[in-house]
């Protein structure tokens, strides 16, 4: 199973080296690294810290961003050349096709995530950085899992990319959400706060707690506790299998 | 409807994984801490400035966004003292920012006088008032509804009636909007009928009915028996002007 799963994640690598990935994401460490000098210059105080806490904001975002546009253009592209349907003509299961897809986009993100982290080490103690940046490859895992779920199963590039940005800031804020509804004002709950309270559970049951991975405190405080650590963890493997299995089961159906 | 292949085409490991996926989800986040808001989390805020960037041209919606965070940081579940958390130098602040941010809202004002000066803290309580007699100067017009409620709060809660009329005396004087009913800028006489300052009332009823911003018969017949009343007190010897 797994020969035909390399030469596919080899290639996907490839093309995200050949549309100049890398670089960009170098120029975007780069801009961050001198827009936050300057707010450096400009602080009176905890300079380090904020220069750590901005830079790590901004590369966080930037290679979410980055990666989820990769993956949905990349995908689409090979949908519309039919490149996909070329390599789901031989004799190779789609699941193959699926993990090689995955595991290319995969290597990519660690390689944003080490490329994201590596200039924090300047502002804050590398073993805070080291597991800042562990977090942040977790967190860029299921991006990656979840742009290629969407863009296998919805096929065009705004609806993917709409529901990949929809879903990471959801993720991200769906605790305070669940804050703000369970402490409304009025002790009387009427009907219409009661369903709102359960499906804004019910969503969180099923989205992965990011607002608890890759935490800025973590660089410019103290490093997260080894119960955190196994949390972001056992988040990323379940949140993988499940969308793997999602993303699966629309691929086994889907006619082409 | 897509064209798709019926379900027994899908294999059933991957059903398998699907599902074990989907169990171990629901088992993890049920098992994970629930969030909950701490008075110890609210940091201070940021400067206007920051936040303005922030807002990317979007400030009343960063403000409204920032009042729900805030009111999460209120009302803990479990709790029946609410705010006793609080750090309430940090609460006055979020909340200028966001009036900063949205001058023409109303919510922080409502919410500094009718749920944080609320608490049963009487410096929270007058730092709260304080707060809500400061951001009426600045738009008497659009905010005297929360300081005519912290004129009440003043008087009956705090008992301080110097300061209860401190805020009447401001609601008399800076309102200047036609629109604003006149129980408003008339909460000062009462003030003084009730410190005794019978004197000052009464030319201030006096005053207000020769004005003719009372157009209502039912709030004239009423100004007009107060004042008779304080006329007859006056006349039995009632204390005078303080």
């Amino acid at each position: 199973m797994l020969h035909p799963i390399l030469p596919i994640a080899r290639y996907t690598l490839l093309e995200a080296l050949r549309n100049r990935l890398l670089w960009l994401a170098l120029i975007l460490v780069a801009a961050g690294l001198a827009f936050t000098q300057f707010l450096q210059q400009v602080a009176i105080t905890e300079s380090n810290e904020m220069q750590a806490a901005l830079l790590a904001a901004l590369v966080r975002v930037g290679s979410v961003f980055m990666l989820a546009s990769f993956v949905v253009t990349s995908m689409v592209r090979e949908f519309n050349d039919k490149v996909m349907e070329l390599i789901l003509s031989r004799p190779m299961r789609r699941s193959s096709y699926f993990f090689g897809k995955l595991a290319g986009y995969a290597a990519l993100a660690l390689a944003l995530a080490l490329i994201s982290s590596l200039p924090l080490a300047m502002f804050a103690p590398a073993p805070q950085v080291a597991l800042w940046g562990l977090s942040l490859a977790c967190e860029l895992l299921i991006i990656t899992a979840f742009a290629l779920f969407c863009v296998l199963s919805l096929t065009q590039v705004i609806s993917a990319l709409a529901a990949v940005a929809g879903f990471y800031l959801l993720s991200r804020s769906i605790s305070a959400l669940q804050i703000m509804a369970a402490n409304p004002l009025s002790d009387a709950l009427s009907l219409g706060q009661h369903v709102v309270n359960f499906v804004i559970d019910a969503i969180a049951f099923l989205l992965p707690g990011l607002d608890r991975m890759t935490q800025t405190g973590w660089l410019i405080y103290s490093a997260p506790s080894p119960s955190e650590i196994i949390g972001v963890l056992a988040q990323t493997a379940v949140y993988l299998l499940l969308l793997c299995g999602a993303a699966l089961f629309d691929l086994q159906r889907k006619n082409f | 409807m897509r064209d798709e292949r019926p379900l027994s085409h899908v294999s059933g490991p991957v059903l398998a994984l699907l599902a074990a996926g989907l169990a171990l989800q629901i088992g993890l986040h049920a098992a994970a801490p629930q969030a909950r808001a701490k008075g110890a989390d609210l940091l201070p805020p940021p400067a206007t400035t920051l936040l303005r960037l922030a807002s990317l041209g979007e400030p009343i919606a960063l403000a409204k966004i920032l009042m729900l965070r805030l009111q999460a940081f209120d009302y803990q579940s479990g709790s029946k003292v609410p705010y006793k958390n609080l750090d309430y130098a940090r609460v006055e602040a979020w909340l200028s920012r966001i009036l900063e941010l949205d001058p023409e809202g109303q919510y922080p004002l409502l919410a500094a006088s009718r749920l944080y000066a609320e608490v049963p803290d009487e410096a929270r309580q007058r730092s709260m008032l304080d707060f809500v007699y400061r951001a009426f100067l600045q738009d008497p017009n659009r905010r005297w509804p929360w300081l005519a409620h912290a004129t009440f709060l003043a008087k009956h809660r705090l008992k301080d009636m110097d300061l209860a009329l401190k805020y009447a005396a401001a609601l008399h004087t800076y309102i200047t909007a036609t629109d604003v009913p006149a129980w408003a800028s008339t909460m000062e006489i009462f003030i003084r009928e009730d410190l005794n300052e019978l004197e000052t009332a009464r030319v201030m009823i006096g005053g207000l009915l020769a004005s003719g911003r009372i157009t209502d018969r039912a709030e004239l017949n009423f100004l007009d028996g107060r004042l008779r009343e304080i006329e007859e007190r006056l006349k039995q010897g009632g204390p005078r002007k303080r």
